[in-house]
């Protein structure tokens, strides 16, 4: 186990140089000059541009630049921010609670409805039951997510006057407050990954319902709903629990619509802005910070096979 | 007796102003909030909370004291400031002659300051007394006056700005109506009543919070629910659907800025393309748009169809000037006349807008009409300007957010060689009278020279194509009075309230 363990450490090292260079590589192939942009309406100054780039030496040669980007990220220092000048691990450390709790929430929603869907759908297969949970499935995955978050600020916000429109606010400051502003953000997340949930939980169990285990359970007289909480659920659960940790781990990645219709500060908004600002440092920083946060939650979903699948701990 | 009077009635004051929270709803981020290191027009919104200026403009965009009480023209070169007496900063310092002098002076030395093109005909400033500075220009300079009335005239705490070095953006403090209390960045900017105020007895509010809304359709459901009071640069199709409320009102601003057609008339590989070849054709191209119908098929009507950089609400606005009608067969017969047979190609870069592209889409088929073949090119902002400043690009839909002074609209966009000027427009004549006009202290005699430049530089030689302006539109809540609209579209606090 510890060895396994080890191992794996050993494969992350290489994934992360190699796509240290990814990151840094790919933006330089982003048109759009970063001193032009930054110096926003003195753009037309020389002297400004000359000014911009020598101070954030973006008048180095490329290697330079990157090796001293990523030694000092080895140290721990992300740089600042070129736009408001503020420490990108900053912003991060800020931003990842906000994207943190908005991903629980609706990983939370999408289990909730996903999870009991499928299984639901799996055992009362082409009956209405089957039907409905499988049009829902796809009415949630096919909706766009801007259009269903404007429709429900539109009813829930100006029209009933429940929930506030936009915005964020934080658990330690107002807890009820906090989950009033993500609540509409986190459901309409959350519909698109139950969707999916639903369809690969529905699979999975009709796969392990026609299984000879279950039908020597069956045999044996066991009562149906152990044989489908018991037995055939927890084979079932493996590819859900991958699938469930990589979709955590897109939702963490930031979620760029719903953050941006919501207004909620997460990553998926301060990425964005800083592309469009060409925010360097902060690209850079945030996009390894995802990074970072996939190869864990694979790491994660390595630990939970186990312990779902006792199989799996020989290996 | 009369001292408990007043007592009961500051304590009175304090406890209707604990109430009012204005929230404002803004369309971007702003970048870095030192006036100094800044960039964005956005910024300039929430500085007219923390930080006053020498001087202000007025909704005629006139100038007015603001930190100063007034100024004299000693010469043509010697600007003499008389400054507000009593006047502190956030932490209790005193703004004085020494306090203009450090600020000026930051604006001109520190690294990556954006102020010092605009402030670059200081020669010398000197301390006269305390409360007099008096500031020598390297040449007599007209539009001097308009940059003291934005960024480059406020004035920070010295010991502040010491302290905080490169950093001060992010606790700023100046001489404003409120102190900066926090930011969360993409989240909000708050600031609260600044007691010692000078002007006090014009702030209503106990605390204002800034919260940057992009998205149109959600910054208006904000105000239909409350949840802002107040939403800056609305869109034209939001306006009606704002009408039908009861809790909303509409105040649409002309903008001090235009949006038109820039044509690149030699730089780079876009240099050469059809429209560079001969003026004629550039005014064959302009005779073919019909800007009306433009105005009324993407905004609603609710823009100002123009042929000038200068709106209406600019005094030296040139009269007479009005945009040409469309027509085509005079559009045929100047093609014609410049030898053009076939149907001309052209490209034209469109900013990747919603309104925007549409606007390129009815231009596309107005000219196709006159013998046009329009191209689009559908771009981010960030790689379009790039586009622009290299010269890979032969038309260019963009504008300008405006300044106060007609030499900030016009200058560098038209002098030969000038920073703004991408598609490298070049006549000695425009230029020596752009000279005179920077110089010329005369309003009337000024009003000439703008009027011969726009006669010469968009009439004759057709280096661009000024299309409207627009307007900024604000969007409030009933519960909110004494807004008073000036054409910058800044959001200024003296005298609002909410019921």
């Amino acid at each position: 186990m510890l060895r396994w363990l080890a191992r794996r450490f050993a494969q992350i090292i290489p994934t992360l140089i190699v796509l240290s260079v990814l990151i840094f590589g790919l933006q330089q192939l982003m048109p759009g000059d970063p001193a032009l942009i930054l110096a926003g309406e003195e753009r037309g100054d020389p002297m400004v541009l000359a000014q911009i780039r020598a101070e954030l030496r973006l008048d180095r040669p490329l290697p330079e630049q990157y090796l001293n980007w990523i030694g000092n990220v080895l140290v721990g220092d992300f740089g600042f921010s070129w736009r408001i000048r503020e420490p990108v691990a900053k912003l991060i450390l800020q931003k990842l609670p906000v994207t943190f709790q908005l991903a629980s929430m609706a990983f939370i929603i999408a289990v909730l409805i996903g999870v009991p869907a499928g299984i639901l759908s799996a055992t009362r297969r082409d009956t209405p039951t089957d039907w409905i949970a499988n049009g829902i499935a796809l009415f949630g995955i096919s909706m766009p997510n801007f259009w269903l978050g404007i429709m429900m600020i539109l009813l829930f916000s100006v029209e009933l006057g429940w929930l506030p429109p936009s915005g964020y606010v934080s658990l330690t400051e107002d807890f009820w407050e906090s989950i009033a502003t993500t609540i509409m953000p986190a459901f309409v997340l959350g519909t698109g990954v139950a969707g999916v949930l639903m369809r690969h939980t529905r699979a999975a169990m009709l796969g392990a319902l026609a299984q000879d285990y279950v039908r020597t359970a069956r045999a044996k007289g066991v009562a149906e709903r152990v044989v489908v909480w018991k037995h055939a659920l927890r084979n079932a659960l493996i590819p859900v629990v991958t699938l469930g940790t990589i979709e955590f781990g897109r939702l963490l990645a930031g979620a760029v619509l719903t953050e941006q219709i919501f207004t909620i500060p997460g990553f998926g908004k301060l990425i964005v802005d800083a592309v469009f600002n060409r925010d360097y440092p902060v690209v850079q920083g945030v996009v390894l910070a995802t990074a970072l946060i996939f190869v864990a939650l694979s790491l994660v979903a390595d630990l939970l096979y186990m312990a779902v699948n006792p199989r799996m701990r020989q290996a | 007796m009369i001292r408990a009077f007043w007592l009961i009635l500051a304590l009175l004051a304090a406890g209707s102003a604990s109430a009012q929270n204005l929230r404002i709803g803004l369309r971007e981020d702003p970048d870095i909030l030192d006036p100094t290191l800044s960039r964005t027009y956005v910024g300039r919104i929430v500085y007219m909370s923390l930080c006053d200026k020498l001087f202000d403009i007025n909704e005629r965009l006139e100038v007015v004291p603001q930190l100063a009480t007034g100024f004299t023209w000693e010469d043509p070169r010697t600007l003499r400031i008389a400054l507000r007496e009593g006047v502190t900063f956030h932490d209790g310092e005193r703004m004085d002659a020494a306090a203009v002098v450090y600020s000026l002076n930051r604006h001109m030395t520190m690294q990556g300051s954006f102020r010092r093109s605009e402030i670059s005909e200081i020669d010398a400033l000197e301390i006269v007394d305390p409360l007099t500075v008096r500031i020598r220009l390297k040449n007599p300079s007209a539009a001097f006056m308009s940059q003291l009335t934005d960024r480059a005239g406020m004035i920070v705490s010295p010991r502040a700005a010491e302290a905080l070095g490169r950093n001060f953006g992010t606790r700023p403090v100046c001489a404003g109506p409120f102190r900066f209390v926090e930011r969360v960045a993409q989240e909000r900017i708050v600031v609260e009543r600044f007691e010692q105020y000078w002007d006090r007895a014009n702030i209503h509010f106990q605390r204002v919070t800034y919260l940057p809304i992009p998205d149109n359709n959600v910054r208006l459901a904000n105000l239909q629910s409350n949840a802002i009071e107040f939403g800056e640069r609305m869109e034209p199709d939001d306006v009606r659907t704002a009408q039908r409320s009861r809790n909303l009102r509409v105040v649409p601003v002309e903008e001090i800025g235009y949006q038109g057609i820039t044509i690149n008339l030699g730089r780079g590989p876009g240099g050469s393309n059809g429209l560079a070849r001969d003026a004629r054709i550039r005014r064959a191209f302009e005779l073919s748009i019909d800007r009306t119908a433009i105005n009324q098929v993407v905004y609603e009507g609710m823009y100002t169809p123009t042929r000038q950089p200068l709106p209406p609400a600019n005094p030296f606005h040139a009269r007479d000037f009005a945009p040409p009608g469309r027509d085509i067969a005079a559009a045929r017969a100047l093609l014609r006349e410049a030898g053009v047979t076939g149907p001309l190609t052209v490209e034209m870069i469109v900013p990747n807008n919603p309104d925007l592209r549409q606007v390129g889409e009815v231009i596309q088929a107005m000219v196709r009409e006159a013998g046009f073949e329009l191209r689009l090119r559908a771009m981010e902002y960030a790689s379009a300007l790039q586009a622009a400043s290299r010269g890979e690009y032969e038309t260019f839909l963009t504008g300008w957010s405006g300044r106060t002074d007609p030499d900030g609209n016009m200058y560098t966009f038209m002098r030969t060689g000038g920073g703004q000027n991408d598609g490298d427009y070049s006549n000695p004549a425009v230029d020596r009278l752009l000279d005179a006009a920077r110089t010329e202290m005369d309003v009337e005699r000024r009003i000439a020279l703008y009027a011969d430049i726009m006669r010469i530089a968009v009439a004759e030689d057709a280096s661009r194509v000024y299309l409207w302006h627009r307007k900024n539109i604000m969007i409030h809540s009933t519960r909110l009075t004494g807004y008073s609209p000036v054409p910058d579209g800044l959001v200024r606090l003296q005298g609002m309230r909410l019921r």
